[in-house]
């Protein structure tokens, strides 16, 4: 069986009834078990304990463009295939991408106001970060505007990818910018300048709050296509209504 | 208990918290809303064409 066939809403139900409780509770235990990690590792030498900021909004950050990562993949899915499964994919995980893009820059600027004195900065990091908060809320303003749920899909999926160019730049922005941001510390070429004291709760808390994404995500795509079935009985029961 | 910039760690695990439980709460009160309305329509006797075929 080919794995498009698989990728069918029916069997994406089935499945994921059955995977999602598992998947919620273990991103719970995974949380809870990288918050015990996060609120016992050693104060930084220079933060103190801000440091313990850094276990939630580095995650956010690299799951606000994993997020998008996934939405442009899921464009191309609908554009290219013409898949139902994309489209779905694509529309549910809009607001929960903007939930950690708008987290991340919370918890950023409530960090940066004791390390920088400053709660915001327009530099290269921060600002890029407000611009994929706004394509976010660029798709879900797109589909809203739209009535037909296919067109809406489709520029949806467009403006996806035309704004994927700006998750490398939100990468790479403290590279290529003198930025105030700090530049990567995790995933170098070089490998991770951060010490591993501090290096594995943060990777548990990553892969807690991943894990939660997916979660979400699953629960919101399960709901998007209980939707359009609800659209087709409801556009059914008006046409048997008006021929009664 | 977090020394002087106490209030900067908790404002930013209370606010995680309050907005992520509120997104959980809002995506599953989302589809029960949906199930319910879908369940109506279905107890009514209107169901799509290939549910039969589903339900085998």
């Amino acid at each position: 069986m080919a794995l498009m066939d698989l990728a069918n809403p029916t069997r994406f139900l089935a499945l994921s009834g059955r995977v999602l409780p598992w998947l919620a509770g273990l991103a719970l235990a995974t949380l809870a078990f990288g918050f015990f990690l996060a609120f016992r590792a050693p104060a930084d030498y220079q933060q103190g304990e801000t440091v313990r900021i850094m276990y939630i909004h580095v995650p956010f950050a690299w799951l606000a463009m994993f997020g998008y990562s996934m939405i442009a993949l899921s464009a191309l899915g609908i554009l290219v295939w013409r898949h139902p499964l994309a489209d779905v994919a694509h529309k549910a995980m809009a607001p929960i991408g903007a939930v950690f893009a708008f987290l991340c820059l919370v918890t950023g600027s409530l960090w940066g106001r004791p390390m920088w004195g400053t709660y915001w900065v327009w530099d290269a990091r921060l600002t890029s970060m407000l611009v994929l908060l706004l394509l976010y809320l660029g798709l879900l303003a797109l589909r809203s505007a739209i009535e037909d749920p296919n067109q809406a899909g489709r520029a949806a999926a467009v403006l996806s990818l035309v704004g994927f160019v700006n998750v490398p730049i939100v990468k790479f922005s403290v590279d290529w910018w003198n930025t105030l941001h700090q530049p990567a510390s995790v995933f170098r070429m070089d490998g991770p300048t951060i010490h591993s004291s501090l290096l594995w709760p943060l990777l548990v808390c990553a892969i807690g709050f991943t894990l939660l994404m997916l979660a979400l995500h699953m629960a919101a795509m399960r709901t998007e296509i209980f939707r359009r079935r609800l659209r087709v009985l409801e556009a059914r029961a008006a046409a048997e209504a008006a021929y009664a | 208990m977090f020394g002087e910039h106490g209030f900067f760690i908790l404002a930013c695990y209370g606010v995680s918290a309050l907005v992520l439980g509120a997104l959980a709460l809002w995506i599953v009160l989302d589809g029960r809303a949906v199930r319910r309305r879908l369940d109506e329509l279905e107890a009514r006797g209107v169901r799509r064409r290939s549910a039969s075929r589903e339900n085998g």
